[in-house]
């Protein structure tokens, strides 16, 4: 099944201060989505309202032509997967139950082989099955990051939001998880939908870009049209250089526009 | 644990490759497999281990009954034409010392349950029944019971129903104001610890115009004693356990996605906010129906969900029941030796849980290797 998730009018605030200001945007299915912006631009309570962990105050999301802002909890979890920048447990969990977390909203309270068997699944396609027993606190930042992916990916909803899912990582991990992500948006035929801070990594991995700027959204679409140097100038004022490697702008920051 | 260099030299895409079914097991599997044994094993011989010491303590006190007479005189209740014991026997451990015992349990399990869903709801490893000002409540409600005279109900609940229905009000205040607020953690922990520091002053100030007789009431009820408990009371008891137990249980899984965080919760369709509430709401009937009848033991509540999760994880549909188990065991335990060590002196429950408790905790926590026990 494919899904195609569209955001209309989203207005998002705490108390006076907004922070969304009717945000609209549609996206085609089976693509992997990065939201840029500078720090505040409001990249990852777009991501939350998406999945209703905030509720925005106006609009709708629409997903397969259902509201989501208008379903309950659990099936927007059949829908909507969400990875969370960090996770620490207060009380030790193994890996294996971490990622069985994800089954809740297809699961009775028995539980099944068959949900294990998918915990399995998910385990051997991140090639982590042999961190299945250990304690998710005495992870590597890497090795927390494809856990908490892999529990997203076992929760078998169309689109997975992932809030900067390479924040913590060095560049090896980095391409690594990002590596993860493409290839599942591929074999899954799902979206990804992730706020990212790295540019490169965006104009690397995307099929689509949204850059935002203070609530609202000030250009979208391949990476080649985005990321330019004036758009760099205008959100985030910086001054960079920007090349084409390999069909990708990739950019180096040069100096910041002050005033 | 996989060293980082084995981590690191796993290509990304490799995982492909392998994902077809093996026909036979791997060796992570199978420790997976053992594991799951293993938790339900330890479930299991707690329970039978509860059984077993159940005839154990009956035994202990001034008149000699073996083992054999012990389980005798209980099953012979239920069917006298295969079980016979002397008259004697049979009094002293249905109406004697079988009550106190089913009492300690029941206490026990209760807190222990509690104290494990308590501390998955307000993802505090320090939480216990007690951190909604239960017993500040409930103090409070002696207090007004045995100095100013004035009680809810009358005749043999004119000091424990006043227990039970302030106990009951000052955590449902504390909901009920974090409920407005937003039912954070943080929110219901700080709403608790100021509840208890107003209702425990309200008590010093009644306990300051109180005379001898009613200090020395007021007092008792706090050391926290299985005395006051008998048959009726446990059949109250036994009917709250019946609703709160299911309840409790049915929500495992959320309790489980709950300690990962709120954010995390919502993300996976579980409403942190409204499950917190819920099982604020079971958890305070429970405790205020113990806290009613025996006073404060603490320390049960608060460790018998560790010594759980040493053991078995942190798989709620399995901690909650291991929990309760264990509380049992503790309480009927310390109340034995509270019982049997000066004898006839009995040293209230409260003060023996955590005399005997405490150290045992300690040995548990000194040797389990954290790796090994804390997964």
């Amino acid at each position: 099944m494919m899904i195609k998730l569209q955001a209309k009018e989203i207005i998002f605030g705490y108390d006076s201060n907004p922070i969304l200001e009717n945000v609209n945007f549609e996206i085609a299915p089976s693509r992997l989505v990065t939201i840029v912006g500078p720090n505040g631009s409001g990249k990852s309570t777009l991501i939350k309202c998406i999945d209703r962990i905030v509720s925005p105050q106006g609009g709708s999301i629409l997903i397969d032509r259902k509201d989501v802002t208008k379903m309950n909890r659990m099936d927007v979890a059949r829908y909507l997967s969400y990875v969370p920048q960090s996770s620490v447990r207060i009380f030790p969990t193994n890996v294996f139950d971490t990622i069985l977390m994800g089954r809740r909203p297809h699961i009775g309270w028995l539980g099944s082989e068959g949900d294990e068997e998918k915990v399995w699944e998910v385990l051997r396609l991140l090639n982590i099955e042999r961190l299945a027993m250990s304690n998710f606190n005495e992870l590597s930042g890497g090795q927390q990051q494809k856990v908490l992916i892999a529990r997203a990916l076992v929760q078998e909803a169309e689109v997975m939001l992932l809030d900067e899912p390479t924040s913590n990582l060095d560049i090896w991990h980095q391409l690594d998880v990002m590596n993860i992500i493409r290839d599942v948006v591929k074999k899954r035929e799902i979206t990804a939908i992730m706020a990212l801070h790295d540019l490169n990594l965006a104009s690397t991995y995307s099929d689509r870009i949204i850059m935002m700027k203070k609530g609202r959204i000030v250009a979208a679409g391949n990476p080649t049209s985005v990321i330019t140097a004036e758009n760099i100038a205008s959100v985030y004022r910086v001054v960079a250089a920007v090349r084409s490697i390999s069909d990708r702008p990739m950019i180096m920051p040069l100096r910041q526009i002050k005033g | 644990m996989m060293g980082y260099r084995a981590f690191f030299h796993g290509k990304p895409d490799a995982g492909s490759s392998r994902s077809k079914r093996a026909g036979k097991k791997s060796g992570i599997e199978l420790a997976h497999e053992r594991f799951k044994f293993i938790r339900l094993f330890f479930v299991l011989s707690i329970a039978a281990l509860l059984v077993l010491l159940t005839g154990f303590i009956i035994t202990l006190g001034p008149l000699n009954i073996s083992v054999a007479d012990a389980y005798s005189a209980l099953l012979a209740r239920f069917w006298p034409d295969y079980f016979h014991v002397e008259t004697l026997t049979s009094r002293v451990v249905w109406n004697i010392r079988f009550p106190r015992i089913v009492g300690g349990i029941m206490a026990g399990f209760g807190l222990g349950i509690c104290g494990c869903v308590m501390q998955a709801v307000l993802k505090n490893p320090l939480a216990s029944p007690f951190t909604l000002g239960i017993t500040a409540g409930a103090q409070f409600g002696i207090s007004i019971a045995a100095v100013i005279g004035v009680s809810i109900f009358g005749g043999p609940y004119f000091i424990i129903g006043n227990a039970f229905v302030c106990a009951l009000f000052c955590s449902l205040f504390i909901i009920a104001l974090a409920a407005i607020k937003g039912a954070t953690s943080e929110n219901l922990v700080l709403a608790g610890i100021a509840v208890n520091y107003f209702f425990t002053a309200i008590s010093q100030l009644l306990k300051y115009f109180a005379s001898d007789e009613q200090l020395r009431l007021m007092t008792n009820w706090g050391m926290g004693d299985l005395a006051a408990f008998s048959w009726a009371n446990s059949r109250l008891l036994l009917v709250i356990f019946v609703i709160c137990f299911p309840l409790l249980m049915s929500k495992s899984w959320d309790l489980n996605i709950m300690t990962a965080g709120d954010e995390a919760a919502k993300s996976i369709g579980v409403d942190a906010e409204k499950t917190r509430i819920f099982i604020m709401i079971v958890t305070s009937l429970l405790v205020a129906t113990i806290v009613c009848f025996m006073g404060t033991i603490a320390f049960v509540g608060l460790v018998a969900p560790h010594m759980a999760r040493m053991v078995i994880g942190g798989d709620h549909r399995f901690l909650i029941p291991a929990s309760g188990v264990l509380g049992g065991l503790v309480l009927m335990s310390a109340d034995a030796v509270g019982m049997n060590m000066i004898a006839p002196t009995i040293i209230p429950t409260g003060i023996m849980t955590s005399i005997v408790g405490v150290p045992f905790f300690m040995y548990l926590m000194m040797k389990g290797k954290r790796k090994e026990f804390w997964t």
